[in-house]
């Protein structure tokens, strides 16, 4: 950066508390190179909260982790440059992260998470001020009404193992809706559709709002962003918000791979040879079922499109199967549609991503499901047969459980993919689609041995063989 | 839904019953009963009441109340299926002259319902063509669709979309669990189950606050009624932890699910009759050698069996009294081991996908089944035991009811004289009318509220 420009940004007001709300940009002069520099270290912390989250690590543990990176990456000498870092970076990758769908789902969620852990750590002080700087319209529960609803609030507390509530425990009487989270896990009781949220547990109705409030801001900022700042700022900021964005998510696969794409025949191949175990879980089933559930057609739809599939082979691939099960037409009529969507040719047009392993991870299979990632969702009992099926051997196996004991599934996933292929993976598996290019990658380079040829530009497709122990003139003849 | 939100709204659709199906039951397209595109005319000619499903749609915005939006009908997607599968999805109407000569003139055999958006979903295109994007979902009611299909690993008498009166039970019981969590426990009022026409049930939540639900709060109450987890690649189908249950789940498990399968399931479904049955009620059990007791027990029981009791009851209290006992107290797991068991068996198994999301597509009752002829007939939650999905109108039987009786010119009398005027009136009496009362209180409300606003406004 060889420009010290300085520049207005954004003024200070929420420097009382530790926690800002974000609530306005304050107009503080900041340096450019501060502007990334803050941008970049808070980045670090939101992956690291993703990376904590997709590997399936509890509140208590999200916690811990929250609290280390806060300190490793966002102190500041003095106390109030440290607060002018935090307001600053988070102003600069909301208008990174403004810009597309994907992006502002990715950075809500992670600043939400981010905020909720550091509202946690909070002390009871502050944690009352910031309710009260946002205003939530809620009154503690009367002692008279709590008399009536105590037994079951206790039996609440009980059935998450919490101690039961003290006779001066406050509580608040909020709408259903209000908290989601503790709903969706049956934390609180609901009577009438209202939840009798505990102290402990406003973190969820602080951070709802703190939500509701950042995701329209987003949208604002967009809006900014698209009419005004970035025209401005072509030659300043916009190289530096752009470049932000795109160092950090990683691909995401959305494109078919440049170097090739597949064809139906080799599937068969590639499932044995190169797909994941989530993947080659789907694929099994669809060939023994000739049918997968909406979940297990999104799962592997999505991620044969990343791996080069293309539209008329996709919905050939799919025909092929169901109308086994189904009839062709009824294939047509009921199942072609979303495949097409899945390309963007039908409803919204949206070309949709293949699942990243947190997206699948997170999944929740129900009965007759397939999708979700087998490393956290199988049984051991199931998941060491998979594994056995794959080729992998006792001494792998163990290291393999032991990861998804600790929920670490995509070491394990990693640890499997170096069993299978005798290779190392130092990245470690974040994507399915990553998984195959990269077990693409070692197969070719283990062809290339065999065959001892130089130029293997049109070889990648039928790396599979390998596996198969064809012999190598078949391959090239294939080629040819 | 709150319009900011930056959710990821994917204009994704599912059909009804796109689950696995075998290929078997196609021959019951040729049943005697027959369903064809001429008596499915006349069945909307004379028989669908149409102008109860209009007022329902519009939800009081057909008065002639200044706080009325006139443009809400407008803006719901309807959805045809049509005789020769084509698929009319976007479509809407202003009136229910326009509505009702739409179905007469197309003669749908299935009626989907979906969301209300934010503008016309016919001119969602000219919208678009704006850049902003305006087309979005902003209304819909929150629904539950739950299918027997999902149950073959706990019901022996049928699979697929087959259904008995032996089976058939466990929709009911499913109706009355997820029925008095969304009275008791949300508060919702105007609730409305239906018949799917085969194999399940559909239900409509159609209070004002539960039609603006957003995707995260549908999927929020979704999971509230999310007990079943596994699949057959996990072993563990329900898990229970924690000393004691939920509120929710004790009430659902001491009101229904317990005597409902002690006193019912057990016996109809036979479920421990089998070792290959009883097989999977050991594999519940987290301790081997307890398992391995009662496996001991029961396989002599084989041998000689005489007693006159019935030999599922005598092994299931078995089970109870040795899971029960104090000198098992000690053994982590075994505690929720008897619920589990039957949660598993019995607590509803609902289609989650469907309620998360704003813009799935639900049949609209009163639709007839193409492959059965039945009705989607509504099901009145307080009397659901006496439901039988087999007794349901099919389509032939309306018309011949219609014929015998002559033709006279009143419809409602019409409609009376066939075996659907009980559904109908039911329909109207115990769902439409609270509902549109309470919708007309709701329109007043808002409207004086926002008159006030703007007199506040004025006088600044």
């Amino acid at each position: 950066m060889q420009s010290l420009g300085t520049r207005r940004v954004y003024h200070q007001n929420d420097a009382v508390s530790t926690l800002p709300l974000y609530r306005s940009a304050p107009p503080l002069e900041v340096r450019l190179e501060d502007f990334e520099a803050f941008a970049v270290d808070r980045l670090r912390v939101l992956k690291a909260i993703s990376d904590g989250l997709s590997r399936g690590k509890k509140p208590e543990e999200m916690e811990k982790l929250v609290e280390e990176l806060w300190k490793t990456h966002m102190k500041q000498p003095k106390l109030s440059e440290a607060g002018n870092k935090d307001v600053i970076s988070h102003f600069v990758l909301r208008l990174v992260y403004c810009r597309t769908e994907d992006l502002r789902k990715w950075f809500l969620s992670m600043e939400t998470m981010l905020f909720r852990y550091r509202f946690k750590l909070q002390s009871p002080e502050a944690q009352r001020a910031l309710m009260a700087d946002l205003d939530l319209p809620y009154k503690a529960v009367n002692t008279a009404e709590f008399e009536s609803v105590k037994d079951k609030v206790s039996q609440v507390a009980r059935s998450i193992v919490q101690p039961p509530p003290t006779e001066d425990a406050k509580f608040y009487k909020v709408p259903f809706e209000e908290v989601p989270e503790l709903v969706a896990s049956r934390r609180v009781y609901i009577h009438q559709g209202n939840a009798y949220v505990a102290m402990n547990q406003v973190v969820s109705l602080v951070v709802t709002q703190f939500r509701s409030f950042l995701s329209k801001a987003l949208i604002l900022t967009n809006r900014k962003w698209t009419s005004s700042i970035k025209e401005q700022e072509k030659d300043r900021l916009t190289p530096i918000v752009e470049e932000l964005s795109t160092s950090y998510l990683g691909p995401d696969y959305s494109q078919p791979r440049e170097s090739a794409e597949i064809s139906l025949k080799d599937i068969d191949h590639l499932a044995k040879s190169s797909f994941p175990l989530c993947m080659r879980h789907l694929y099994e089933k669809l060939k023994e079922d000739h049918h997968l559930k909406h979940g297990g057609r999104m799962q592997l739809g999505l991620f044969l499109k990343g791996v080069g599939l293309n539209l008329d082979d996709a919905l050939a691939f799919w025909r092929a199967e169901f109308s086994q099960k189904v009839g062709a037409e009824r294939f047509d009529k009921e199942y072609a549609y979303n495949i097409r969507h899945n390309y963007g040719r039908e409803g919204k047009r949206t070309d949709y991503t293949p699942f990243s392993c947190q997206k699948v991870i997170s999944s929740t299979p129900g009965v007759g499901d397939h999708h979700g990632c087998p490393f956290r969702h199988f049984s051991e009992e199931n998941l060491r047969a998979a594994l056995g099926r794959m080729g992998v051997g006792n001494r792998g196996m163990d290291d393999i459980i032991d990861k998804v004991r600790n929920r670490h599934y995509q070491v394990a996933c990693t640890l499997t993919f170096e069993a299978v292929h005798g290779s190392t993976c130092d990245a470690g598996i974040n994507h399915p689609n990553q998984y195959f290019i990269d077990s693409q990658k070692v197969l070719q380079s283990k062809l290339l041995e065999y065959m001892s040829i130089k130029d293997a530009e049109e070889t990648i497709i039928l790396l599979a063989n390998i596996s198969n122990c064809e012999p190598a003139h078949h391959v090239k003849q294939k080629n040819f | 839904m709150n319009p900011g939100e930056a959710e990821n709204c994917r204009e994704d659709m599912e059909i009804d019953g796109n689950g696995p199906e075998m290929p078997a039951q196609r021959h019951v397209d040729i049943m005697p009963d027959g369903f064809n595109a001429n008596y499915l005319k006349a069945y909307y000619g004379k028989v669908f009441p149409h102008s109860d499903i209009f007022k329902w749609m519009c939800y009081g915005h057909d008065g002639k109340h200044p706080g009325c939006d006139p443009t809400y009908l407008s803006r719901r997607e309807f959805s045809f299926t049509l005789d020769n599968d084509i698929y009319l999805r976007f479509q809407s109407y202003t009136s229910a002259y326009e509505l009702e000569s739409s179905i007469k003139e197309k003669c749908p055999f299935k009626i989907d319902i979906g969301p209300v958006y934010s503008v016309n979903p016919a001119k969602r295109h000219a919208y678009a063509q704006t850049g902003d994007n305006v087309f979005t979902p902003v209304e819909r009611e929150l629904i539950f669709d739950i299918d027997i299909t999902d149950y073959d690993d706990v019901r022996f008498c049928c699979s697929g979309a087959d259904i008995c009166l032996d089976c058939w039970p466990l929709m009911t019981v499913a109706i009355k669990v997820i029925d008095t969590a969304l009275r008791d426990d949300f508060g919702f009022i105007h609730i409305l189950w239906a018949y799917s026409g085969r194999r399940g049930v559909h239900c409509w939540v159609c209070d004002a606050k539960a039609r603006r639900l957003s995707n995260e709060q549908r999927a929020s109450i979704a999971d509230y009624f999310r007990v079943y987890k596994g699949n057959e690649n996990s072993n563990k189908k329900v898990s229970l932890v924690g000393p004691v249950l939920h509120p929710f789940l004790a009430r659902s498990y001491t009101d229904v699910l317990r005597d409902f399968f002690e006193g019912k399931m057990l016996l109809s479904q036979n479920i421990l009759s089998t070792e290959e049955k009883y097989e999977k009620i050991l594999d519940m059990i987290p301790d081997e050698s307890v398992a391995a007791e009662l496996r001991g027990k029961w396989q002599e029981m084989r041998k000689a069996y005489g007693s006159k009791d019935d030999i599922n009851v005598v092994r299931w209290e078995q089970l109870k009294s040795l899971l029960c006992s104090a000198k098992l107290k000690h053994i982590q797991g075994l505690r929720r081991c008897i619920e589990e068991i039957i949660f598993s068996f019995t607590y509803p198994r609902l289609d989650m996908e469907v309620s998360k999301h704003m813009n799935h597509l639900l049949k609209a009752p009163f639709c007839v089944h193409p492959k059965t002829g039945r009705v989607c007939v509504p099901i009145d939650p307080n009397n659901c035991e006496e439901f039988d999905p087999t007794a349901v109108p099919t389509l032939s039987q309306l018309l011949q009811e219609l014929n015998m009786s002559g033709s006279r010119a009143d419809m409602d009398d019409e409609l009376d004289r066939t075996s659907l005027g009980r559904a109908v009136r039911y329909f109207r009496s115990s769902f439409l009318q609270p509902l549109l009362r309470s919708c007309k209180e709701e329109i007043e409300s808002a409207y004086n509220s926002r008159l006030q606003q703007s007199k506040n406004n004025l006088s600044w």
